[in-house]
């Protein structure tokens, strides 16, 4: 906020005088850059000490906080609500009034109060409500075929945070799959092509004058020489490198191809999936099944990207409950040690407690089609929640040893990649599936 | 004949308690008033003083003014709370201490307190209809009173108040015995629940004479040495030191005038409007009007009186003023003891205390409003009366929170509590209403009396007629003005003006609530 609107936009990725950018430097897309502008003036206008050049930094009182949040807290409620709301009315557009009513309002319910969303937000402090909506937007804008406002909101995602990205796959086979079953399929990848450029060019502007402007934000936007991975995060190069140890091994561009080309072909059969037959449910669990091996095995992830494969989850928390339930509480899990170190212990145990219990809302058995969870493999599961409560406890209450001062971090997060490496089997799994039950509703949809 | 259904299971009132407590959990770094020292240091003061010294003590300006029960309480809590951080009960050194973990140990002390309620609440649905009951566990369990006044603003409402809802779970069950018990064992923990006594003694006592007269005697016997026998387990340390005079001196300050800082929304507010708008019309008209030397807050210094115009009012003239309001209620309850109507006469007590009584906190306003949780599901007109009641009784409690962190969260809490009472009150009364039209040979001989049940099925589903939302939105506007214009326009002129103006609006509606509950008292046959 600070730096956006004390300098001109020209200005605002270029390492100077009066933009240090070792000093947390504009690391996302333009658009998280005029959304800090809007916020900024905001805060100038009830608190200009806030957001004065240099005299600013590390300003914390009562009253910036407060500000500070109510911008989180405004953005949630003017991008995520809305798009959460459309995407509920499209969703249960098909869907027959009656007993699913309390259905319904339990999905809106799982939607809004997501915990790891309210955690990192509104807790740990971020704006990932803004990407996330804008992503759900575009989803609900493709359940109700509406392909150009989708691919112009998802460009609009992907310009505010780049981990956006993560999505990008399963937008781009599912429309890609649509349109091969038009009747000029030439001319809608073209409309849409048109639409995703015009937007990009639209929040580009003050940098396209100069490629050397364009690589420098773009420099600022993929920093490689971080490295494979930083702190502790529940993927695959973290968890393996217990026994191979990456980094020592490989230097980093070699590290950047191996995870280019793993996390491409994870995510090649979801895309193949719905190239071949695109449908909607197919396309929501084709969201899930791009962004969870991105989260696995993609350069430079953070604990935080576990939100992505979240959204998707939430989305389809009435066709597969314990999937959603599966993911929350493990992805919660793994952002446990983050959410220490921020002090957040007691909102952490309260909202997973709430979220349990709003999961677990008593209702009438015959109004409801969300049944509990299923009983599969219950020793197997009654093994992992121990393992869940005890990882907890021993965080919190005992130290590690001198010689592995991360041995908890490291234990969590081995225990987290175990469960999300099930869970990226068993929605591929289900992925597939669904093509067998939905060449039925393809016939039907031939005319889309 | 329609099949009543059972009674839901204990498992959902868990559930409801289970999401109060963590939104509870989720209120403990908020803003926390002075009673949080004020309770630490009788936690302090128990702990380390020997009960002679309870009652003398001068350390801190916060004196014991509770009665024994509730000093004995916090000596209980003392134990763990030294387990927790020696710093919190020692006398000296704890002044004044706001580490995290007095402010953690003392917020859960209140959440775990709450257990009373819980099974107060328990006990009084055990035996309703599953609507009603989840209607009640909303109402009580989810009050967002009781969550800005015990888990912000940091007291043991919900505990005192479960007491008194045992109590009157009790004597609606016709259990006298229990339930006078647990009203004078409830007077020992907090001697402002006393307005009630005088219902409590003319319901008990007719109760006790209803067969013959021998039976009669020995009912009131019985029920005479328990209600002595608490008090002396009370007391009895403090008479043996000889210290009675002290701790009634205690309990019962001088030195507080007839309303508290911030004016309860009660008939005092009017009586003080009054004489403000008589001695400003007065002086205009030429006559000599002195301005009064003493303040409504301050105490009662000789023979000055804080009033310009109208007469003085004493707390004798209050007490007389409260004893004349229940009168109607004590000669129903004389004549007609029946226990059902119990909760009714309570919550009526506690009313006409809030608003003829002597330095009344708005806080009081929850001993009135949580016992008419219980009768707002009996009947389509007490459930209105109680929307709209509890309504204005929650924004009367929003002063109480005036840091701006906690503006969201009182205002949703409102809105939240409005939104759930009317899809409720919507869903009870609607379907009752849809379930009478289609049976109308059943004439159900309902014990709350003919005139309540025709009333529902002759009016329908819940509906808020013109004149309620109309009152329901000037709250809008008056909140708007005292929030966004009055700093706007007048800037930091007439401070004291937003607040008056909360207090006199509520006021409206709560001298309305006490007419109507009065209306409802004397109208009901049975």
């Amino acid at each position: 906020m600070e730096i956006t609107i004390n300098l001109p936009a020209k200005d605002w990725y270029v390492n100077g005088t009066l933009n240090d950018l070792s000093y947390w430097g504009l690391d996302y897309p333009p658009l998280t850059a005029y959304q800090s502008y809007v916020h900024g003036l905001f805060l100038k206008l009830f608190d200009p000490d806030s957001v004065a050049l240099f005299s600013s930094r590390g300003y914390e009182t009562y009253f910036s906080k407060l500000l500070m949040r109510w911008t989180v807290l405004s953005s949630d409620v003017m991008v995520f609500f809305p798009a959460v709301f459309c995407f509920w009315i499209v969703y249960n557009h098909g869907r027959s009034r009656g007993g699913e009513r309390c259905d319904a309002a339990w999905h809106i319910a799982m939607l809004l109060i997501n915990p790891c969303l309210i955690l990192i937000d509104h807790g740990h402090f971020q704006y990932n409500c803004i990407s996330l909506g804008l992503t759900v937007g575009a989803v609900a804008a493709v359940l109700s075929q509406k392909d150009l406002i989708a691919c112009a909101l998802f460009s609009l995602a992907l310009n505010h945070k780049q981990m956006s990205a993560y999505f990008a796959p399963a937008f781009f086979s599912h429309l890609l799959g649509k349109c091969l079953r038009r009747k000029n399929p030439f001319f809608e990848v073209l409309s849409m092509s048109l639409v995703v450029i015009g937007t990009f060019a639209v929040v580009w502007w003050p940098y396209l004058y100069s490629t050397d402007a364009l690589l420098q934000v773009l420099s600022r936007l993929a920093p490689f020489e971080r490295g494979l991975y930083e702190d502790y995060v529940a993927n695959f190069w973290c968890a393996t490198s217990v026994l191979i140890k990456w980094k020592r091994l490989f230097l980093t561009s070699k590290l950047k191809l191996f995870s280019f080309i793993i996390t491409v072909s994870t995510c090649l059969p979801s895309m193949i999936h719905q190239i071949s037959s695109p449908s909607s449910r197919g396309f929501l669990y084709g969201l899930l099944n791009s962004s969870l091996p991105f989260y696995l095995f993609s350069f430079q992830v953070h604990e935080k990207s576990i939100l992505l494969p979240l959204l998707p989850a939430s989305l389809l928390a009435l066709d597969d409950p314990s999937l959603y339930k599966w993911l929350t509480h493990y992805g919660l899990l793994s952002m446990f040690p983050l959410l220490c170190r921020d002090r957040l212990l007691l909102p952490y145990l309260t909202l997973n407690a709430l979220y349990f219990l709003l999961y677990h809302v008593p209702r009438d058995k015959r109004d409801s089609k969300v049944t509990g969870s299923s009983a599969a493999y219950p020793i197997l599961r009654a093994f992992s929640v121990c393992c869940y409560f005890g990882l907890h406890l021993i965080y919190l209450t005992m130290l590690p040893p001198e010689k592995y001062p991360f041995l908890f971090e490291a234990l969590i997060m081995i225990f987290c990649f175990f469960h999300f490496a099930l869970l990226a089997i068993y929605t591929n799994k289900k992925q597939w599936m669904l093509s067998e039950h939905s060449m039925l509703l393809n016939k039907e949809k031939k005319l889309i | 004949m329609t099949k009543l259904a059972p009674p839901p299971p204990a498992s959902e009132l868990l559930w409801h308690a289970a999401v109060a407590t963590c939104l509870k959990l989720l209120l403990i770094p908020s803003y926390r008033s002075t009673d949080f020292e004020v309770h630490r240091h009788w936690l302090a003061l128990t702990h380390s003083l020997p009960v002679s010294g309870w009652y003398a003590d001068e350390t801190s300006p916060w004196t014991l003014d509770y009665p024994p029960f509730f000093a004995f309480f916090e000596l209980l809590l003392s134990y763990p709370a030294r387990a927790v951080d020696p710093v919190i009960v020692h006398l000296h050194r704890g002044l004044d201490y706001g580490a995290g973990s007095v402010v953690l140990f003392q917020r859960i002390t209140v959440v775990a307190a709450d257990s009373c309620l819980f099974y107060a609440v328990h006990r009084l649905t055990r035996k309703s209809e599953p609507g009603k009951a989840r209607l009640i566990w909303v109402l009580v369990i989810w009050s967002p009173m009781l969550l800005m006044v015990d888990h912000v603003h940091f007291q043991y409402n919900g505990f005192l108040l479960g007491i008194l809802l045992l109590s009157i779970s009790y004597l609606s069950e016709g259990k006298d015995l229990v339930g006078g018990c647990l009203f004078a064992i409830l007077l020992c923990f907090k001697h402002l629940f006393a307005v009630a006594a005088p219902v409590y003694f003319v319901y008990l006592l007719r109760r006790c004479f209803r067969g013959s007269f021998a039976r009669g005697f020995g009912r009131v016997s019985a029920l005479g040495a328990v209600v002595v026998a608490t008090f002396a387990a009370a007391y009895g340390p403090f008479i043996y030191h000889g210290q009675m005079q002290q701790v009634i001196r205690r309990m019962f300050p001088f030195g507080r005038g007839l309303c508290h800082a911030y004016w309860a929304p009660n008939f005092w507010v009017f009586y003080i409007v009054m004489d403000k708008v008589l001695s400003f019309v007065l002086r205009r008209l030429g006559f000599d009007i002195q301005t009064p030397a003493a303040s409504f807050t301050g105490g009662l210094v000789g023979n000055s009186s804080p009033f310009a115009v109208l007469p003085q009012v004493t707390p004798l003239i209050t007490f007389i003023m409260v004893l004349l309001a229940l009168s109607p209620c004590l000669i129903k309850a004389w004549r007609n003891p029946q226990p059902k109507d119990a909760a009714r006469w309570i919550a009526y007590a506690y009313t006409s205390g809030f608003l003829f009584g002597w330095h009344v906190h708005e806080k009081a306003s929850l001993h009135f409003v949580i016992p008419l949780a219980l009768t707002a599901v009996q009947s389509l007109g007490d459930a209105k009366h109680y929307f709209w009641l509890s309504i204005v009784s929650c924004y009367s409690l929003f002063p109480l929170l005036y840091e701006a962190q906690e503006y969201p969260i009182k205002v949703l809490l409102l809105l939240l509590h409005c939104m759930a009472m009317f899809l409720s009150f919507s869903a009870l009364f609607d379907g009752s209403a849809r379930a009478k039209a289609t049976a109308p040979e059943s004439r159900k001989v309902d014990q709350s009396g003919e005139k309540r049940s025709s009333g529902l099925a002759k009016e329908g589903g819940f509906t808020i007629g013109w004149i309620t939302k109309c009152y329901l939105f000037g709250i809008l506007f008056v909140e708007l003005w005292g929030q966004f214009l009055h700093p706007y326009i007048l800037g930091k002129k007439l401070p004291f003006v937003p607040l008056m103006m909360i207090s006199v609006y509520c006021a409206f509606g709560i001298v309305y609530s006490w007419i109507w509950q009065l209306r409802s008292i004397v109208r009901c046959s049975s």
